[in-house]
C-alpha cells in the first residue's frame, strides 16, 4: 500500500479521480520504461566482459574495433555510458546490426507487423474460443465437462509450444496437407502484394488479391491456433473462477427468484459483471503472446520479431538482440497499462474512487 | 497396533510438543493432498523422474553421448532394439532421455533453490519496513516482471554466453519476482499482527523477527507458487534449449533434443517427438502436484 492509496479524497481539488488514477499509471509507465532501458544498458554493456566484441563480432579490425570503442563511450564512467545509451534510445537509435548492416529500429520496424497479425489473430481465436469454454465449466462444475476444460488448460501450460508446433507442421502440412507450411504466404505470392500496412491479411484484402488472402489465410490458421490455444487456456480458467464468483453473488438469485431464463443469468447477468476483469485478462495474455511469438516463429518461419530476435542471438548481434528485447518489453508494459486504464473506463466504482 | 497408535499420536488435539504439532500439521497436510488423485499423479511423474535421474546408469541400455554403427545404426525407429528409435548420430533416444532427466532436475532444482531465497529475501524486506524501503525494491521487481520471462532470460544468455550454467542463472535472475510480490503480501499481513509486536517489545532485532518469524509464516505460500512454477521452469529451460542456448551438444537436453530432430520430423518424426513427450509428462506432473498443494495448504485460493 503506497502513501497515494490512504490520501483522503478532498485534498486534489476539482480534478475526478480517474484522471488522477490514469495521471499515476501514466507516471509508473514513465519509470517502468526507464527501467527496461537500465536493465538492457546492464545487459548490454556491464554483463559481458567486453561490450565492443559483443557489438562488432570477434572478425573486427583492429581499427573498426577501437571506433566502436570510443562510440560506445567506454572510456567514460558508466553512468555517463547510460546517459548516452538513453539519449540515442529517446532519438530512436537502437544501434546498426551486424547481421543485417542497417539501423535495428528500422528492421524492428520491418518485422514488427507479422508478431503483430500473428498475436491478433491468435488472441481473437484464444478469446472467442476460450470465454464459452470457461463460462460453460462455470455452469458445469464438478461435472465431467468442468473436468474437459481444466485438462485441456494444463496441457496447454505444460506442453512445449515449439514441440507442439513441430508435430502439428507434421500433422496438418505434410501428413494431411490441410494447411500451407512455414512462411507468411506462398512464394508465388509474394511479390503480388504490395506492402501497405505490412500485415498480409489487410493488404491482400485491400487489393482484393483474394488467391493470395487464402493462401496467407492458410498459413497464418496453423501458428495462431496454437498461440491461440496457449491463451485459450488462461483465458478459459480465468473466465471459470470470474464466472463462479458472479454466480454466487445474491444478485443471482434475486433474478432466479424473479423466474429469468437460465441462460439469460448466465450469459446476461453473470458474464457481463464477469466481463470488466476479463478484459484486463485478455490484455495480459495479448502481452504473453508476445514470449509464445518468440518460439512458435522460430518454427514455422515466420518473419516477426521474435524470429528476428532468434537470428539474432545466432550471430550474436547484441545491439539487434537488445533493440528487440526492449520493443518486447515496452509493448508488454504498454498492453499493461492499456489494460488497467481499461478497467478504470469499464469499471464505475473504480472510475469513482479512483 | 504400532500403525494405529502412531496414526492417533499423528492427529492427536493437543499435541503434547512442538515437533509433535509439526509432524501431526505435515501429516494432516499429505492426508488431504492424498485424496486429489491429480495431484497424486503429479507426486507419482515427480518421483519417476528422481528415481530416473538417479538410476540413469542402470537404467539406460545404451551410451548417451557415444553412438552405434553410423552406417547401419541412424535413424532406426522405435523398435525392441531400441525402444524409441535412435537419432542421426546412432544414438539410443532413450537412453538420452533418461540421462538428459539429470539436466532437467539439475535446473528446476538450482533455480528453485537461487530464486526462492532472493525472492524472500526481497519481498519479506520491502513488506516488513514498508515506506521508501518497500517503494525501492518493488519498483525494482516491477521492472523485471515487465520483460516476458523467456525474454528477458535469452537477453541475458545473448549476453552471458550459452551453456547449461548460464541457461540456470539466467531463468534465476527471471523467476524470482513473483516470489518477492508473494512474499511482501504475506508479510504486509503478518507484520501487525500480535505476536509479531509481542517478539518486538521484548527487543527482538529486525533481522530476527524477519528470519524467525516472518519467513516462516510466508514459506509455504511461497513453496506452493516455485512448485507451480516448475513446470514453466522446464519449458523456458527447454526453449532454451531448442534456440540453441541452453545445454550445449552432445548433452542430452530434452529441448536441445527436439532441435536437433527438427530436421528429420517429416520422415523420421520419432526423433523430435519423444523427447516432447518427456518435456509434457514432467511439466504436467509439476502441473497437477501443484493445483493441489495450492487446493491443501492455501484454501483461500480453492475456487
Amino acid at each position: 500500500m503506497t502513501t497515494a492509496d490512504i490520501e483522503p479524497e478532498g485534498r486534489h481539488g476539482a480534478l475526478p479521480p480517474w484522471l488522477l488514477r490514469l495521471g499515476r499509471l501514466l507516471l509508473s509507465l514513465v519509470f517502468t520504461l526507464f527501467g527496461l532501458l537500465l536493465v538492457t544498458f546492464v545487459i548490454g554493456r556491464v554483463v559481458p566482459i567486453d561490450p565492443v566484441l559483443a557489438s562488432v563480432g570477434d572478425r573486427a579490425s583492429a581499427s573498426a574495433y577501437h571506433a566502436v570503442y570510443l562510440k560506445l563511450g567506454l572510456d567514460k564512467p558508466v553512468w555517463e555510458q547510460f546517459l548516452i545509451y538513453v539519449n540515442q534510445v529517446l532519438h530512436g537509435n537502437l544501434g546498426e546490426s551486424v547481421l543485417t548492416s542497417r539501423p535495428v529500429l528500422d528492421d524492428i520496424r520491418d518485422v514488427f507487423p507479422a508478431t503483430l497479425e500473428l498475436s491478433t489473430v491468435a488472441i481473437l481465436l484464444g478469446t472467442l474460443v476460450g470465454i464459452p469454454a470457461g463460462v460453460w465449466a462455470a455452469v458445469r462444475q464438478g461435472r465431467l465437462s468442468d473436468q474437459i476444460v481444466r485438462i485441456l488448460g494444463l496441457v496447454g501450460y505444460s506442453a512445449p509450444i515449439f514441440w507442439l508446433g513441430l508435430l502439428g507442421l507434421l500433422l496438418f502440412y505434410a501428413k494431411l496437407g490441410w494447411v500451407s507450411g512455414p512462411g507468411r504466404i506462398d512464394i508465388a505470392y509474394e511479390f503480388d502484394v504490395t506492402r501497405v500496412t505490412g500485415l498480409m491479411l489487410v493488404d491482400c484484402a485491400l487489393e482484393g488479391q483474394w488467391p493470395a488472402f487464402w493462401n496467407a489465410v492458410s498459413h497464418i490458421m496453423l501458428p495462431a491456433s496454437l498461440l491461440g490455444y496457449y491463451s485459450m487456456a488462461y483465458i478459459s480458467r480465468m473466465t471459470r473462477s470470474f464466472m463462479l464468483q458472479e454466480l454466487g453473488q445474491e444478485y443471482i438469485i434475486t433474478a432466479r427468484v424473479k423466474g429469468v431464463s437460465e441462460a439469460r443469468i448466465v450469459w446476461v447477468h453473470a458474464l457481463r459483471n464477469a466481463a470488466v476483469p476479463l478484459v484486463t485478462v485478455v490484455a495480459l495474455s495479448y502481452g504473453g503472446l508476445l514470449q509464445g511469438a518468440v518460439l512458435t516463429e522460430t518454427v514455422f518461419a515466420w518473419p516477426g520479431l521474435g524470429m528476428y530476435l532468434t537470428n539474432s542471438l545466432g550471430s550474436a548481434d547484441m545491439n539487434a538482440v537488445l533493440g528487440a528485447t526492449l520493443v518486447i518489453g515496452a509493448a508488454f508494459v504498454t498492453l499493461n497499462l492499456l489494460s488497467d486504464v481499461l478497467y478504470t473506463f469499464l469499471d464505475p466504482r473504480v472510475r469513482r474512487r479512483g | 497396533m504400532t500403525l494405529i497408535a502412531s496414526r492417533e499420536w499423528l492427529l492427536t488435539e493437543q499435541p503434547a510438543s512442538r515437533g509433535q504439532a509439526r509432524f501431526g500439521q505435515a501429516y494432516r497436510t499429505w492426508l488431504a493432498l492424498r485424496g486429489n488423485r491429480l495431484a497424486m499423479v503429479g507426486l507419482g511423474i515427480t518421483v519417476v523422474l528422481i528415481l530416473m535421474a538417479i538410476f540413469a546408469g542402470m537404467l539406460a541400455p545404451y551410451d548417451p553421448v557415444q553412438g552405434g554403427d553410423l552406417r547401419t545404426e541412424r535413424l532406426l525407429a522405435p523398435s525392441w532394439a531400441h525402444l524409441m528409435g535412435t537419432d542421426d548420430l546412432a544414438r539410443d533416444i532413450l537412453s538420452r532421455i533418461l540421462y538428459g532427466s539429470r539436466i532437467t532436475l539439475l535446473v528446476v532444482g538450482l533455480v528453485a533453490v537461487i530464486a526462492t531465497p532472493v525472492g524472500l529475501f526481497v519481498g519479506t524486506i520491502a513488506g516488513y519496513f514498508g515506506g521508501w524501503v518497500d517503494t525501492v525494491l518493488m519498483r525494482v521487481t516491477d521492472i523485471f516482471l515487465a520483460f516476458p520471462q523467456l525474454v528477458l532470460a535469452l537477453a541475458f544468455v545473448a549476453a552471458l554466453g550459452p551453456g547449461i550454467e548460464n541457461a540456470i542463472i539466467a531463468i534465476a535472475i527471471t523467476s524470482w519476482p513473483p516470489y518477492a510480490r508473494l512474499a511482501r503480501a504475506e508479510t504486509l499481513t503478518i507484520r501487525d499482527a500480535d505476536h509479531i509486536a509481542a517478539i518486538r517489545l521484548q527487543g527482538a532485532h529486525s533481522a530476527r523477527i524477519i528470519w524467525g518469524h516472518v519467513v516462516p509464516l510466508c514459506l509455504s505460500s511461497v513453496i506452493v507458487r516455485v512448485t507451480l512454477d516448475m513446470a514453466g521452469i522446464i519449458l523456458t529451460a527447454a526453449g532454451l534449449g531448442f534456440l540453441g542456448l541452453g545445454a550445449q551438444p552432445p548433452q542430452p537436453e530434452w529441448g536441445a533434443m527436439i532441435a536437433e530432430g527438427r530436421q528429420f520430423i517429416i520422415d523420421d518424426w520419432w526423433v523430435a517427438t519423444m523427447p516432447g513427450i518427456a518435456i509434457f509428462i514432467v511439466s504436467l506432473g509439476f502441473n497437477f502436484l501443484g493445483d493441489g498443494l495450492r487446493d491443501v495448504l492455501d484454501p483461500k485460493a480453492r475456487k
